[in-house]
């Protein structure tokens, strides 16, 4: 077994709303802050002991299907990186 | 009838549904979650608040609780289950109602009175209404905006599942009179089944005549069936 550090990235589907990211980006311009657009994600970092990457890769996937992610709201990508 | 008022850590409206069901004249008892559903349950209430702090996303965790398999298993097998505000976002996310209830337009918590139009009467839920007609209900909540793949609103619409859209005083399905966004200003919707329905707004809030409308009685009468 290997220590993985699978890193899960949670965001809004491209065209559903999100108000948060908008309110963030409004604040940033009244910051004065010159900026095109801001989109916001969840990131969680998970530690997995797994025999290889791909192992460490579908147990995260999984974890975001069965709960980090809601599928109607969101989009998620997985990246794996071996634990120093 | 019994109906259980399924409570989590975080639920703040399981009384007001238990003394609004009593008021009508239906049983009604809280059952905290991790003791399950009794035998004797014919209904069930998954009321509002905000089950584990609304961590991760509202009603992502209440719907992961083993008694949500079990609430799961009685909507299937026919059992009346309404889902309210809180208990609406449970539903979605333990799959008994489609789509799901997210961040209001606003970014803001709302708690205010809206509109509903009752979009169809021959439902358990609405039996007490006249399709068409229109009713004013409390909201109170952060992530109220329903969202849904756009092929299956076009499968929720078809299948005449929309059970309450918000409106303006008139009925006129408005987006200024569309509270937090929702697609389609839906508020309410039924399951698979017309035994299950989940809404964002409080008929418990609107069912005691001391605490201001009643317009809210006709949803639960369902359970006195």
């Amino acid at each position: 077994m290997t220590g993985y550090t699978a890193t899960v990235t949670v965001r809004p589907k491209r065209g559903v709303l999100d108000p948060e990211a908008d309110t963030t980006e409004r604040a940033l311009s009244r910051l004065g802050f010159e900026l095109e657009d801001l989109r916001s994600a969840d990131r969680f970092e998970i530690d997995v002991d797994a025999a290889d990457a791909e192992a460490a890769r579908d147990r995260a996937g999984e974890m975001a299907d069965r709960l980090l992610a809601n599928p109607t709201i969101h989009d998620y990508d997985v990246a794996v990186a071996e634990r120093e | 009838m019994t109906v259980a008022v399924v409570q989590f850590g975080g639920s703040n409206c399981d009384r007001d549904a238990v003394r609004a069901l009593s008021h009508l004249g239906v049983d009604a008892e809280r059952i905290w979650h991790a003791d399950g559903l009794p035998d004797d349950t014919e209904g069930i209430v998954v009321p509002g608040g905000f089950s584990y702090g609304d961590y991760l996303r509202a009603g992502a965790m209440a719907a992961r609780q083993p008694i949500m398999e079990a609430v799961r298993e009685a909507a299937a097998d026919g059992t009346p289950v309404l889902g309210v505000c809180n208990g609406a976002q449970i539903g979605c996310e333990t799959g008994i109602a489609e789509g799901a209830f997210t961040t209001n337009r606003s970014a803001r918590f709302q708690c205010e009175h809206v509109h509903l139009r009752v979009e169809r009467a021959d439902t358990p839920w609405t039996a007490a209404y006249e399709a068409g007609q229109v009713l004013e209900v409390p909201i109170a909540h952060g992530e109220g905006r329903f969202e849904i793949r756009e092929d299956r609103l076009e499968a929720l619409e078809a299948e005449d599942r929309v059970l309450f859209r918000y409106c303006d005083a008139d009925g006129a399905v408005t987006d200024a009179a569309n509270p937090n966004g929702s697609t389609a200003n839906v508020a309410g919707l039924l399951g698979a089944r017309e035994t299950v329905a989940v809404m964002m707004p409080h008929p418990e809030r609107a069912t005691l005549p001391d605490v201001g409308g009643t317009d809210g009685q006709g949803v639960l009468r369902a359970f006195a069936e």
